[in-house]
């Protein structure tokens, strides 16, 4: 199977968080108990039940006198992920990359809960979870059951913008091009592709990083 | 919507104001989202930034309640700059017209103000007439006492100096949001407004969408792709309920409510049937006794007779000058003036504006059934909070009901598309559907009238044919709804056989020959089958209006006052805005609104806007409770202690509820900040269905309330804090968001501080959740809907010394 890439443009994303809800249904995820702390963004960070979760960041800014950013975040799956090589080094393929591109953790890596910690440090972004009720390391698994049955990731399938896209490498970095361009024009110059080589989650943001989500 | 959603990407300019469309109608966003990609601009205007601000051009902050003051100002550049689309609005409206010399404006009451009714003369509103009894024109727009003249100097007032100190909005916002948006009214371009129930829920809410249509007709941006004036509506069938008549006044297809007075047939027509004298106004609303008879048909069937007046008699009727909205059914269950209530799909305790008045109403009654998914703050509001359930006498019956996805049926969206849906999953046992329900229910009523029932005639012939084996037939409402021949029938030259469903309205008849039990729908279901069950993905015109999916009324026609469009002879304003076209001496794209040829054939032509007596859209509106212009009043409850405008602070016919549960006070130091409520993404109305799913719960757990950080910093309160908010009917607790989507208002020299707040809580689920905050809101309305002014009123935050465990 060819390579298959998400391509997200954070300019048109809503926030209507359908893609973290839809992972969890169709994960048949549990309920993490949740607080109104100050913030829509809730749970408060990725965790056992919440695999892609929807950042909230407002900044004041000149135009409009403010941006409110949202950042639907879940794992990127590196073409050479940085966790599976730490996990190898501890135990060879419990992490493992299907031939399309997604990374995925094993049943095995329950053996690793003592190296979490350092697995999670691999991770430029921290994704990965230690979840208690898997007993295992989790995180986004591409929906690799729908993928390999020829059907889009659930997140995808259930953006109502355009925001989440998901599908074949040519794809999506043709998609990711044209936002990009349509970005620059309308954003005064701004715009780029966060980590364009190293990961099959491709980005489109318009200012700086860490206005997106905090630095790990 | 006099558009439909997918219509939204044909757009120029994207106005969401008076709604959060990204938040709350989520899905719109793709067709604003593709009017954008094509170089649309999107303004978003709210008192609050929102997720929809996140995404717009341009964001312009408005205090609560003070939209007709913004949008006057725009009326007043549009005007003054020659802005507007001159052909257009001399043609189309009744910016021509002449306005009687009875009619007068004076600090802020038009003429016939009656201050003991607290009404208005609307006679002295009229237009002048010629001797035929057409209203007289000025196709120069240049008299004096012409419409445009008139509406010019009212709105010459909202000075931007005047509206940015009414407003809060800075006068560099109202520029940019105003030349921009008057950009549309090049021919070339159009614009539409997303609005919902921030613009409804105030005392002068139908002003407020009446002063945006003012504005598109001006534009010339109704009939046209990309234009009109587009309601979102807050529940998925909510166009559907209304077009069936959930509104007091009105029956199904908007045909009015029978007043007590109109004691026959004959009366109810004559007073309810709208006439002209113009040769080329189509009047369509002429038509009316066909549709009534065509309904009092589909009402009794072959017992309604032309002797009996079609059973017109056993129509309910309501007595002359008397309301029945919401506000009034509560204030009267509140006064103990009835016994018993069905609350329906609904839960009024945490729904309806001011809920302590609702949930004390409710305990005054002897039963109550709520027929509901899931146990609700209204099916137990016996034991809710300050209830003291031993005494409380009030009988409460809570049936379970199916959702609307467990059954099969049709939805009407806001885009007036009527989709049928099959049965997804099944029932639960012992779960009915609504329709199971009400047969059940209506025939042990028509039982007991049978042994011993006072008037029994309207139950017992009542048309029952569409229910098969006790169980209610969604195909044979559907079809009852189209309308059939009751007997054999020749019209416009077809011969139809009785029983044969009824292809249009068009073939409706006065004398009984038809039924229809919505004439609007007449066309949805006929024997070519069930029009609403369509899915052909065609579109011939290219502009998104798939005629072949679904059914839209009336009649398909996917856009209407289309025929406002095209010019005089046909032609579409524009090419790149064409959805319909003259061509070879047919009408080609959308179904017309009236096939009739153009309006440079003055002989057989009528004119476009074929709903309207005058067959024009009214810029000038006699018809309101509130006078012909939209003007600036403050909410009932306001922060100023004038209107900037005139001496009448609020609006002079408002209609204000007197029990002791309407409290309401403005400029008062105990609650000196501007509330309002909104909905989340997250939870769907009161949070009724969704607060019961852990995965949306997780999403939005707790009751919050949004304010400045300029507030935050006055009032002591940091984000995430527990606070109380209070007004002076009620109270609620909610944690603080502090945040600069909220900012101070600079109103009449003062800073004035506003939050928000959503109604999506209530007591019942979850424990720690908070409860509704229509808790705070009051009970007073918009004097032609009666809907509720839940969207600006006073209020007083405080932080709590705890955070909730």
């Amino acid at each position: 199977m060819a390579g298959k890439f998400f391509f997200i443009d954070t300019t048109r994303c809503t926030a209507c968080r359908g893609c973290q809800t839809a992972c969890k249904q169709y994960k048949k995820h549990g309920v993490t108990k949740t607080k109104q702390y100050g913030t829509y963004q809730n749970p408060p960070d990725l965790d056992g039940n919440t695999f892609r979760l929807v950042r909230f960041m407002e900044h004041p800014a000149k135009t409009n006198s403010m941006v409110w950013y949202f950042f639907t975040e879940a794992c990127r799956h590196c073409l050479k992920p940085p966790c599976k090589k730490k996990a190898d080094q501890i135990l060879k393929d419990a992490i493992i990359v299907k031939d399309y591109g997604a990374v995925l953790y094993t049943k095995k890596t329950k053996d690793l809960e003592k190296s979490f910690k350092a697995i999670k440090q691999a991770c430029p972004w921290s994704i990965p979870t230690w979840s208690k009720e898997e007993d295992q390391i989790v995180k986004c698994n591409m929906c690799y059951d729908r993928v390999e049955a020829g059907l889009p990731t659930a997140c995808s399938k259930a953006c109502p913008t355009g925001a989440l896209n998901f599908g074949e490498e040519a794809e999506m970095k043709k998609l990711a091009n044209e936002h990009l361009k349509a970005a620059k024009k309308k954003f005064g110059g701004k715009g780029e592709i966060l980590d364009l080589e190293d990961v099959r989650a491709l980005y489109l943001i318009i200012d700086e990083q860490m206005k997106y989500r905090p630095v790990a | 919507m006099t558009n439909h959603w997918i219509d939204i990407r044909n757009s120029d300019c994207i106005l969401i104001m008076g709604s959060n469309a990204a938040e709350n109608h989520p899905i719109s966003m793709k067709w604003v989202g593709k009017a954008m990609d094509k170089g649309a601009t999107l303004i978003s205007v709210d008192p609050r930034f929102t997720r929809t601000s996140s995404k717009a051009d341009i964001y312009a902050a408005l205090r609560s309640g003070t939209d007709i003051a913004f949008l006057g100002g725009m009326m007043n550049y549009i005007l003054s700059n020659n802005k507007f689309h001159k052909e257009y609005a001399a043609n189309y409206t009744n910016a021509s017209f002449i306005v009687g010399s009875k009619f007068d404006f004076k600090d802020g009451l038009f003429a016939g103000y009656d201050p003991k009714k607290k009404k208005y003369d609307k006679s002295q509103w009229a237009f002048e007439k010629d001797g035929n009894g057409v209203p007289k024109r000025d196709l120069t727009l240049k008299d004096p006492r012409c419409v445009f003249q008139l509406m010019k100097k009212h709105y010459s007032r909202y000075t931007p100096k005047n509206v940015s100190s009414i407003t809060g909005t800075s006068e560099a916002d109202l520029k940019k949001v105003y030349e921009t948006y008057a950009k549309t009214g090049a021919v070339d371009k159009t614009g539409t407004i997303m609005y919902a129930m921030g613009w409804t829920q105030h005392t002068v809410g139908v002003q407020n969408i009446r002063m945006m249509a003012m504005i598109q007709l001006m534009l010339g941006n109704m009939g046209r792709p990309g234009g009109g004036v587009n309601a979102l509506r807050g529940e998925s069938n909510v166009q559907g309920s209304t077009d069936h008549c959930l509104l007091f006044h009105i029956l199904p297809g908007y045909l009015k409510t029978p007043r007590a007075s109109n004691d026959s047939l004959e009366v109810y027509n004559k007073k309810w049937t709208p006439k002209t004298n113009d040769p080329i106004s189509a009047n369509w609303w002429g038509n009316t006794p066909k549709y009534s008879v065509s309904f009092l048909k589909s009402m009794f069937g072959e017992a309604g007779t032309k002797e009996n007046d079609f059973g017109y008699s056993w129509l309910p009727k309501i007595d002359d000058g008397k309301t029945y909205s919401w506000l009034d059914i509560f204030d009267e269950m509140y006064k103990e003036k009835f016994k018993g209530f069905f609350a329906w799909g609904q839960n009024p305790a945490c729904s309806g504006a001011n809920s302590n008045k609702t949930r004390q109403a409710m305990a005054k009654l002897d039963w109550m059934v709520n027929v509901n998914l899931f146990h609700n703050e209204t099916a137990s509001f016996w034991k809710g909070p300050g209830m003291n359930p031993d005494e409380i006498k009030t009988e409460v019956f809570l049936l379970p009901c199916a959702t609307s996805v467990e059954k099969e049926g049709s939805i009407t969206n806001s885009g007036r598309w009527s989709q049928w849906r099959y049965q997804g999953p099944k029932r639960l046992r012992g779960v009915k559907t609504d329709g199971d329900i009400m047969v059940e229910l209506f025939e042990k009523v028509r039982e007991l009238y049978q042994a011993d029932g006072t008037f029994p005639e309207p139950i017992q012939n009542f048309r029952w044919d569409f229910v098969k084996e006790g169980k209610f037939d969604a195909h044979a409402v559907a079809k009852l709804i189209n309308g059939y021949f009751e007997k054999d029938a020749t019209v416009k030259g077809k011969s139809f056989k009785k029983g044969t469903l009824v292809p249009s309205f068009a073939y409706l008849l006065a004398d009984g020959s038809t039924s229809s039990g919505n004439w609007l729908y007449c066309n949805s279901y006929t024997e070519k089958g069930n029009m609403a069950a369509r899915r052909e993905k065609k579109d011939p015109t290219g502009m998104g209006l798939y005629p072949e999916w679904s059914w839209c009324w009336p009649v398909n026609r996917r856009i209407i006052y289309n025929r406002a469009s095209v010019d005089l002879n046909g032609k579409p304003w524009s090419p790149n805005k064409n959805i319909l076209e003259r061509k070879d001496g047919k009408w080609v794209g959308d179904v017309p609104d009236g096939g009739w040829p153009p309006m440079s054939n003055k002989e057989k032509t009528k004119r476009p806007f074929i709903m309207k007596p005058d067959g024009v859209a009214s810029v000038f509106g006699p018809g309101r409770a509130d006078g012909p212009f939209p003007e600036h009043y403050e909410p009932l409850e306001c922060p100023v202690p004038k209107n900037l405008m005139s001496s009448q602070r609020i609006n002079p016919v408002a209609p204000i509820y007197g029990t002791e549960a309407d409290a309401h006070f403005s400029c008062d130091p105990r609650f000196p900040f501007v509330g309002t409520t909104y909905r989340v993404t997250e939870h769907w109305q009161t949070g009724l269905l969704t607060r019961w799913q852990p995965w949306l719960l997780e999403l939005q757990p707790q009751l919050f309330v949004e304010m400045s950080n300029e507030l935050g910093k006055l009032k002591g309160i940091n984000n995430g804090d527990m606070c109380k908010v209070s007004s002076a009917r009620g109270e609620v607790e909610a944690v603080a968001i502090v945040t600069g989507r909220f900012k101070p208002f600079k109103v009449q020299g003062t800073t004035v501080h506003q939050i928000g707040l959503p109604w999506c809580f209530g007591w019942v689920q979850p424990k720690d959740g908070g409860d509704s905050a229509n808790l705070l809101t009051p009970s007073t309305g918009d004097p032609n809907t009666r809907i509720p002014e839940t969207k600006a009123f006073m209020v007083n935050v405080d932080k709590l010394g705890k955070r909730r465990a």
